[in-house]
């Protein structure tokens, strides 16, 4: 029985996190779902462990609480994974901004030495392609 | 004779306040019809500002990324400005700029032009597990390119308009994917790779370091680098 209540509330607690996370808009929705459709699914495990014991015995597992040991391991696998990705993706898309800004800061010195900005004048593709209009 | 806007030299930077000035003016001197864009990789020193007084064009990036970063500015900045030829070299001072015209040369019969230390000219030797490397990154690059490439991590190159469009798009940013895997990607796009002989002068600062267990590591990521290359798409 204390088993249970421990594992119930740990599951409860996780929820409203994710719940006042989301509710102050510092979760994305697309992480907010996912974790939310653990939650919802782990609660009722918690309180009735052996809920897993027949879909473990189909399995070959001994007992539903190691299958689901060994779900949860192989689900956080896949999300360190899956967060691997996204953090490759944001560096390769937070380098090409950084050689934007250093393109664009370039280009801005090179135009104010020519004296360009002082007055509005506006410039064509061509000059911007061209690089020196002379 | 390459025209007004034919000739581009990059020289990536970061924290080369010592000399990258002497290595400007000494680019500016033995090439004068070539434009030279030093790229400041986020430096903490006062890089940007010699480069400047030294004559070349700057370009900051706001933070530091590693060679292949600032190589891949340094190529976007050459096709959008319409370039014919870019010649990269370093900023410590280890690349002599008395060789690029053989390095152009080259580019008659080639898209890349590599200048290799081992390739008879200069005294460069190294041995262990780092020669091993080495020796490792030649064969396969050797075979791929189908020409002999026995320095295939130097950064003293020349591209022509067909590299410096692969380039601007693709340049890694990881340890020795600004060079090993640049290469294997060249080849495999049917670039046409060659290399030629250069002397390379000591480190103007800085000096290399010879501890094995650097050096094994070394190993380990060069083939971890190689690996990957051929494995990518």
């Amino acid at each position: 029985m204390k088993l249970t209540l421990v594992t119930g509330v740990t599951g409860l607690v996780v929820l409203l996190v994710i719940v006042e996370l989301l509710r102050r808009r510092q979760l994305r929705e697309k992480y907010a779902i996912l974790w939310l459709v653990v939650g919802l699914v782990i609660i009722p495990l918690a309180l009735f462990p052996w809920l897993l014991d027949d879909v473990a015995g189909a399995l070959g597992v001994a007992s539903g609480v190691s299958l689901v040991l060994f779900l949860g391991i192989v689900f956080l696998l896949l999300v360190c994974v899956h967060l691997s990705w996204e953090v490759s993706r944001l560096e390769e898309e937070t380098r090409t901004i950084a050689e934007d800004l250093a393109l664009l800061r370039t280009e801005v010195r090179a135009d104010r030495e020519r004296g360009w900005g002082d007055d509005v004048r506006p410039v064509s593709d061509a000059d911007a392609r061209a690089g020196d209009p002379t | 004779m390459i025209g007004a806007h034919g000739l581009l030299v990059v020289i990536p930077a970061f924290n080369e306040a010592e000399c990258i000035g002497d290595v400007v003016r000494e680019v500016r001197g033995e090439l004068p019809q070539a434009d030279v864009l030093v790229v400041d990789d986020g430096s903490t020193d006062d890089t940007l500002a010699i480069a400047e007084r030294a004559g070349a064009t700057v370009a900051r990036l706001p933070f530091n990324l590693g060679v292949g970063g600032a190589m891949r500015l340094g190529y976007r900045y050459a096709r959008d400005h319409g370039y014919q030829v870019v010649v990269q070299i370093d900023a410590d001072g280890q690349h002599d700029p008395r060789y690029v015209p053989k390095l152009l040369d080259a580019l008659d019969e080639a898209d890349l032009v590599i200048g290799a230390r081992f390739a008879g000219e200069g005294g460069y030797r190294v041995r262990g597990p780092r020669r091993w490397a080495m020796v490792m990154l030649s064969v396969v690059l050797s075979w791929l390119a189908g020409t002999r490439l026995t320095d295939t991590t130097s950064g003293f190159r020349a591209a022509n308009r067909r590299a410096i469009e692969l380039f601007a798009r693709f340049y890694p940013v990881e340890y020795l994917g600004d060079t090993v895997e640049t290469l294997v990607t060249a080849c495999r796009r049917g670039l046409r790779v060659r290399q030629v002989p250069v002397a390379m002068r000591p480190r103007l600062a800085g000096i290399p370091s010879h501890s094995p267990l650097k050096a094994t590591i070394y190993l380990g990521r060069a083939f971890t680098v190689l690996v990957l290359a051929l494995l990518r798409r």
